[in-house]
């Protein structure tokens, strides 16, 4: 008998009471998340290793992960490239506005398409499967010729203007993460508001929205993520006057020999990369706020007695 | 009480409207206008030039010209590899985030930490950095190539299908890379099972086992299929695809141009609504399947 139950328990400590629990499990899961995401933040310790090296940890063939010392000047000549502080903000006008404009139209969107029964659903639903599946070169010129009618060509309004209708980056991707979100939703919840009195829209302000937390959240973070990473239409419709971040990336050699006061240093690897390092940082830090609702959002969601 | 219902059926249908309010007006604006632009330029000669753009109307000749010409045949087989290459891909890419989002989800140390690191690939993969990636070959496995997998699967396969496996096994790491979205899009969705469900559970005699699959797989479904349309359209465009640079390419290019650049982008999405229906017919097979058990 005693046998049996400390068996049991070395049982318990090694696979344990469930997957998660055991050693043998705890280990396999570390190990595996460890591995891959070791796969994930390679490139990154490399571009910063890279972009501590000056020119002779550089040419140095020694100096492979490690520099020599800490050397910050590449990260200075790139602020100046950049002119960060100035295209940051471009940056995020193009970014953080149409990221939230487009948020909040999806999700009205998809609100509508999860809790509503109306004539013309089915229509809807294939027009929104068609402005995704339709490259975005198809209808780049014409929306080119169209902006320039409208005259928001060469401004933030070109980028920020579709995003806020739903016809945004990827729009149509987050009105399907809404729509799905809305219709796990209880419709017990809704029924009982109604009851009380609320009006359509109350409710899906203080039952709907509330609920579908980690969606919105979802959503802002992918929605920022790639308006920030956009360069294709960007250089189309902004111009060549204005410049995001992304944009001064992509033509870093030539904005290196436009920028003052640089004309002793040359262009090399380890500068490109801190530039890149700069840029990748907002988001990063973006995604550290916003994880942290990310898991505040679920608790208050729990729904008991569905 | 009859006049009720009916009552309450056109309201619905009203408010169901002011919602989608904004989102019809931008699409008559902002895409359906540009989509009918595109499809008279794709039955057009256009010229681009700097003082603007000159059409002239010459019905299919566009299209006829990608089914005649080397250029529409080189474009076409892009696009029937791209479409193997998917079938085999997807699978893969979904499986891969469920498992990780559900390895996220449990409790473990750190997972702040290793969260941040999982939301990489969705920074990099849309990003610059990416093809500097691929071009750099740091996103191959060399030992993969040293171990004679490649040769392997090319001397098993007919060369069809050996071509797409073999694509598979040497851009493992470029797979991972685009799952970063998935497995976000999982874990949103797994927020959403509370967490009694499982105590529940586990008090009735269900096992781990059990429980993945009878309340963590169920919560995810609604996920996989936004996942899936996802994975495909997010494939199908990345810059780097070869249908993709076809579309690109000839857009300025003397002797095609933009007309013969709209027509293969139009068939191009007639291409990928046609692979969205068959993942989404045998999505619905396979679920009915299940719900039948």
């Amino acid at each position: 008998m005693m046998k049996k139950i400390t068996k049991q328990k070395i049982k318990h400590v090694i696979l344990g009471k469930n997957i998660n629990e055991g050693l043998l499990g705890k280990t396999a899961i570390y190990l595996l998340l460890l591995i891959i995401g070791f796969v994930y933040l390679y490139p990154i310790i490399k571009m910063f290793a890279y972009s501590m090296k000056d020119l002779e940890d550089l040419v140095n063939p020694t100096v492979q992960w490690i520099p020599t010392k800490i050397y910050l000047q590449n990260y200075r000549t790139s602020w100046i490239v950049l002119s960060y502080g100035k295209t940051l903000l471009f940056s995020l006008a193009v970014t953080l506005v149409p990221a939230i404009l487009q948020t909040i139209t999806t999700s009205l969107t998809g609100y509508a398409l999860a809790k509503y029964k109306f004539r013309g659903k089915a229509l809807i639903f294939g027009l929104i499967l068609i402005t995704y599946l339709v490259p975005q070169q198809v209808y780049m010129i014409p929306r080119f010729v169209l902006f320039d009618k409208l005259g928001i060509l060469e401004s933030a309004w070109s980028i920020i203007f579709p995003a806020t209708f739903g016809q945004g980056l990827s729009s149509a991707i987050f009105i399907l993460i809404f729509y799905q979100f809305f219709r796990m939703q209880p419709k017990a919840l809704d029924e009982s508001a109604e009851i009380d009195g609320a009006s359509n829209y109350q409710i899906f302000l203080k039952i709907g929205v509330p609920l579908a937390a980690p969606a919105y959240i979802t959503a802002f973070l992918f929605s920022f993520v790639w308006y920030w990473n956009e360069t294709y239409i960007s250089s189309l419709f902004i111009g060549s006057d204005l410049y995001t971040l992304q944009l001064k990336l992509l033509n870093f050699s030539s904005q290196f020999n436009l920028s003052d006061g640089l004309t002793q240093q040359a262009v090399n690897e380890a500068i490109k990369y801190s530039a890149t390092i700069l840029i990748i940082l907002p988001v990063l830090i973006v995604y550290i706020i916003m994880q942290k609702w990310f898991v505040e959002g679920v608790d208050r969601s729990g729904i008991t007695g569905e | 009480m009859a006049a009720r219902p009916l009552k309450r059926k056109k309201r619905e249908t009203l408010v169901a409207w002011s919602f989608l309010s904004i989102w019809v007006i931008g699409f008559l604006v902002f895409t359906m206008i540009p989509l009918f632009t595109s499809l008279y330029y794709s039955m057009s000669d256009v010229v681009l030039d700097g003082e603007g753009i000159k059409v002239s109307f010459v019905w299919f000749e566009n299209y006829k010209q990608v089914f005649s010409s080397p250029e529409g045949f080189n474009f076409l087989k892009s696009v029937s590899d791209f479409a193997i290459e998917i079938i085999f891909k997807v699978p893969i890419i979904i499986v891969f985030a469920i498992i990780i989002a559900v390895m996220l989800n449990q409790n473990i140390k750190g997972r702040g930490f290793f969260r941040a690191i999982y939301f990489l690939p969705v920074i990099i993969a849309s990003g610059p950095v990416i093809n500097q990636l691929i071009y750099q070959g740091a996103a191959t496995i060399p030992i993969i190539e040293e171990m004679g997998i490649l040769g392997f699967i090319n001397s098993t396969f007919t060369e069809t299908l050996a071509r797409p496996i073999s694509n598979i096994f040497s851009e493992l790491i470029v797979i991972l890379w685009f799952s970063g979205v998935q497995i976000l899009l999982f874990i949103a969705a797994l927020q959403k099972i509370d967490k009694h469900t499982y105590e529940a559970a586990m008090i009735d005699g269900a096992g781990p086992w059990e429980s993945f699959w009878k309340i963590t797989i169920p919560a995810l479904k609604s996920m996989v299929l936004v996942s899936v349309i996802f994975t495909i359209i997010n494939l199908a465009t990345f810059s780097e695809n070869e249908a993709i640079l076809h579309i690109k390419n000839n857009m300025f290019a003397l002797e095609t141009g933009f007309g013969f650049s709209s027509a293969i982008a139009w068939l191009y999405f007639i291409a990928l609504a046609v692979i969205l229906a068959v993942f989404f017919l045998t999505f619905k097979l396979f679920t009915r399947e299940r719900g039948r058990r």
